[in-house]
């Protein structure tokens, strides 16, 4: 049985047909062929299919369509428009953050939501002061506490850490290295 | 639509021999997690819903699902490597001044690329196409074709990228003969099956535990006079793999008299695979902790007792070596790493709560090319198109055989035009055992060679030449194996007994390194999987069932960024000429080898507690 839902997918509107047990991760891959968000583990286990909704970076296998009506859903693909790169995705590249690249759409829309979450001065377990009152400085720490929902088993952790140290330089303060 | 398959109506397979291949073709059930059927539907949740209703009648035979070194079934692998008896290793133990008698032990340990394994299939009259993701597409047809009872030629397999495999996807394994089947029922059809990550530690392989009882007899100078290695490790009924962990203590060090035996114990458990250098990463564990214990008890400093058993000829062979560094891997890391200062007593060193300590390891794998791959070269609108069936799993190959052609045919990397991972293309060998890129990288170098001799300097479009990678001649003169050496700094919590890495360097001997870039990333990766090993990795099988019962991420645990901090990776400077004309010995897989051991000793050397059972877990170092 089919149930609509309206959804803006990387600035685009779509209306579809899901079935109530959908996923907005298989809306994404089976009904509208986004294959930018991945399926590592369907359990929010992994963060592959890490996608921002409405900002917040979420797990979208944890997350079903039909509850998203209205929703803004940017992928990473979402983040290159016209395949223009975004400050995240050059960083990656040129600290080779990757190998098999399965990881990376999650790990990119998941730096992109923590960027913005320590410009707005949200603290992390490795924060000192809980109370940041203000932008918090990504440290190393910071950065690999941040991005450990993302996994990646060929393990290029050291490089992701130096790419989105990158990507935040480039933009300081603003959150907004992801746009 | 919906449609039931069972081993009542599956195709009959031609060739039953390999039991994980066999699936579907009788009532038997080989252990738990197994395929007895699959359903067949228009959208994946009416196909999970419809799995769920089928109704599965099973009578309980006896079985036996608990892994023990003295179990009575341990027994010798069929095929299996022999055993190493030299000397009088009884008398030589009795003699020696110093014995090391110690058992380790490694768990199952789960590949777990970020891509689990996924096949869509169709078959077009008696013809059958697999897009999947494989370390091999040439290989996966040798494999499936005649158990489908169909010629190679009648079978495509397209795999033109692979989300990682670390051996997962290096043997096809019975997911992809289940979608074969499935779309077998329902010819014409296009039928797509992504196996779930929890079925994944059933179906796709796994590394299977090992225990490594080792009695080492040496002189008070640390030299080594008596080895035993008696290993031992799971198997499954359904179809057999040894790990065999004895590999590397076979060339390692010197040492007259000389026991070494392999055995395996059949469960009925889930059939086990390659996972990242299988046998030198367990085997290693073992040898380099026995190793740290040795040192111990000689009042000796690790490396010291590496270099006075560092064997003349390969103690297994008889053979000289090829470019043996291993001191020089262990005198440079240890330069880099600032091992000179530190202090070798236990419990030494303690900062804020932490208990701090440093260990090292060596590393090794064997360098070997494969022979038979092929490479076709043909210039097309001004482009040369490089083929050959190999494969990227994240490894650089698209890259790096790209810069190979490039090379050989002294052209820029943008006139090349590669295509890999098709059947269609020329025959190539697997991804494993780190022999990819020489042996496919051979081929592209014979294919140019003759590309230009055939087509010379202004070939006309349309020009093409094919060349071979034969086997490396090398390899039957040298025992050729490439060397490393792992450092590594850990904390442990005094009260908790949280066990951290602070830092990790990596010292190689690989040949000639054709791309420092991915290089860097395959070693990267290598220490990284080792920090799993040693801190996180154990698939907990019950006893009562046979499966892993910890069979997703968020309980079989894997390395995190947060458990990763400063990693280092440095290589010689160095050139193969023996291991073929790149110069190059492969890098995939010595990364892991030998690093869970580095932390394991360096966790003693922080606390005075030797754990010999990975992984290390923190309730280890509390007082008991």
């Amino acid at each position: 049985m089919g149930h609509p839902v309206h959804l803006v997918i990387d600035g685009q509107q779509h209306d579809l047909i899901v079935d109530a047990r959908t996923t907005l991760l298989d809306a994404l891959r089976d009904h509208l062929g986004n294959m930018s968000p991945k399926k590592g583990c369907d359990h929010g286990q992994c963060g592959a299919c890490t996608v921002l909704v409405d900002g917040r970076r979420l797990n979208s296998c944890l997350l079903l369509a039909v509850s998203l009506d209205g929703a803004e859903v940017l992928t990473s693909e979402g983040l290159a428009p016209d395949g223009e790169l975004s400050d995240l995705h050059q960083a990656f590249l040129e600290q080779d953050a990757f190998q098999c690249g399965y990881c990376t759409p999650g790990q990119i829309c998941s730096a992109a939501g923590m960027l913005r979450e320590a410009a707005d001065g949200r603290p992390s377990v490795v924060t000192e002061d809980t109370d940041p009152g203000g932008p918090v400085e990504l440290t190393e720490d910071e950065i690999r506490e941040r991005m450990s929902g993302n996994l990646c088993r060929c393990g290029a952790y050291v490089n992701i850490v130096a790419a989105v140290q990158q990507a935040a330089a480039a933009q300081p303060g603003t959150g907004e290295a992801g746009r | 639509m919906a449609l039931v398959l069972t081993h009542e109506d599956a195709l009959r397979l031609a060739d039953t021999e390999d039991g994980e291949l066999a699936i579907l073709q009788d009532e038997g059930i080989g252990f738990r997690g197994q395929y007895l059927g699959a359903v067949l539907a228009e959208t994946p949740e009416t196909a999970r819903h419809g799995a769920d209703l089928v109704e599965i009648t099973t009578d309980v035979a006896p079985h036996d699902a608990h892994f023990r070194h003295d179990h009575p079934q341990v027994r010798e692998a069929e095929g299996g490597a022999d055993d190493v008896e030299t000397g009088d290793v009884e008398a030589a133990l009795a003699a020696a001044e110093i014995v090391v008698d110690q058992r380790y032990s490694t768990p199952l340990e789960h590949n777990n690329p970020m891509e689990p394994h996924t096949t869509i299939a169709r078959w077009d009259g008696e013809e059958l196409t697999l897009w999947t993701s494989t370390q091999g597409v040439h290989p996966a047809r040798q494999a499936l074709a005649p158990i489908l009872g169909i010629e190679p030629e009648q079978l495509r397999i397209i795999s033109p990228h692979v989300g990682g495999g670390f051996g997962s996807k290096g043997v096809p394994h019975a997911d992809m003969m289940l979608t074969a089947l499935a779309a077998r029922a329902v010819p014409g059809r296009t039928v797509k099956y992504a196996v779930s990550r929890q079925h994944m530690f059933a179906i796709t392989g796994y590394r299977p535990a090992t225990s490594q009882h080792f009695r080492i007899g040496a002189g008070p100078d640390g030299t080594i006079t008596a080895f035993v290695l008696e290993a031992v490790s799971s198997s499954s009924h359904t179809k057999e793999f040894p790990e065999e962990a004895i590999k590397p203590s076979r060339q390692m060090y010197a040492g007259e008299h000389r026991r070494i035996t392999q055995r395996l114990l059949p469960l009925d458990i889930a059939v086990p695979s390659w996972m990242r250098a299988p046998g030198e990463a367990s085997g290693m564990v073992g040898l380099e902790m026995v190793m740290d214990e040795l040192a111990e008890a000689c009042g000796l400093d690790p490396i010291e007792l590496r270099a006075r058993n560092e064997p003349v000829l390969d103690p297994d062979t008889g053979l000289p070596f090829n470019q043996r560094r291993l001191l020089d891997c262990l005198r440079e890391g240890a330069e880099r790493f600032g091992w000179a200062e530190r202090d070798p007593r236990p419990r030494a060193r303690r900062e804020g709560g932490w208990l701090i300590g440093t260990g090292v390891a060596s590393a090794t794998y064997p360098a070997s090319r494969q022979p038979g791959s092929q490479a076709r070269i043909r210039l097309t609108a001004g482009s040369y198109e490089v083929g050959i069936g190999a494969a990227d799993l994240g490894t650089g190959t698209w890259t790096a055989l790209t810069q190979v052609a490039a090379d050989a045919l002294e052209v820029d990397p943008e006139q090349i035009t590669l295509q890999i991972g098709d059947t269609s293309l020329p025959n190539a060998t697997v991804a494993g055992g780190s022999t990819g890129l020489a042996s496919w990288g051979t081929a592209v170098m014979a294919a140019a060679q003759t590309f230009r001799r055939e087509h010379g300097r202004a070939p006309s479009d349309g020009a093409e030449s094919t060349g071979e990678a034969e086997e490396n001649p090398a390899e039957e003169e040298l025992a050729m194996h490439s060397y490393g050496a792992h450092f590594a700094q850990v904390s442990v919590q005094e009260t908790t007994g949280e066990i951290r890495v602070d830092r990790m360097l990596g010292m190689f001997s690989a040949g000639r390194i054709i791309n420092p870039r991915t290089a860097r990333s395959q070693f990267l990766g290598g220490m990284t999987m080792g920090v799993g090993m040693a801190l996180h990795e154990k698939g907990e099988l019950d006893p009562r069932f046979g499966h892993v019962v910890n069979h997703d991420l968020a309980e079989y645990h894997v390395p995190v960024n947060a458990d990763i901090r400063s990693l280092e990776v440095h290589w010689l400077d160095e050139e193969d000429p023996q291991a073929g004309p790149l110069g190059a010995r492969g890098i995939g897989e010595i990364g892991i080898v030998g690093a869970a051991a580095a932390i394991a000793n360096a966790a003693h050397h922080a606390t005075g507690v030797r754990v010999r059972d990975l992984p290390l877990f923190g309730s280890d170092f509390l007082p008991r």
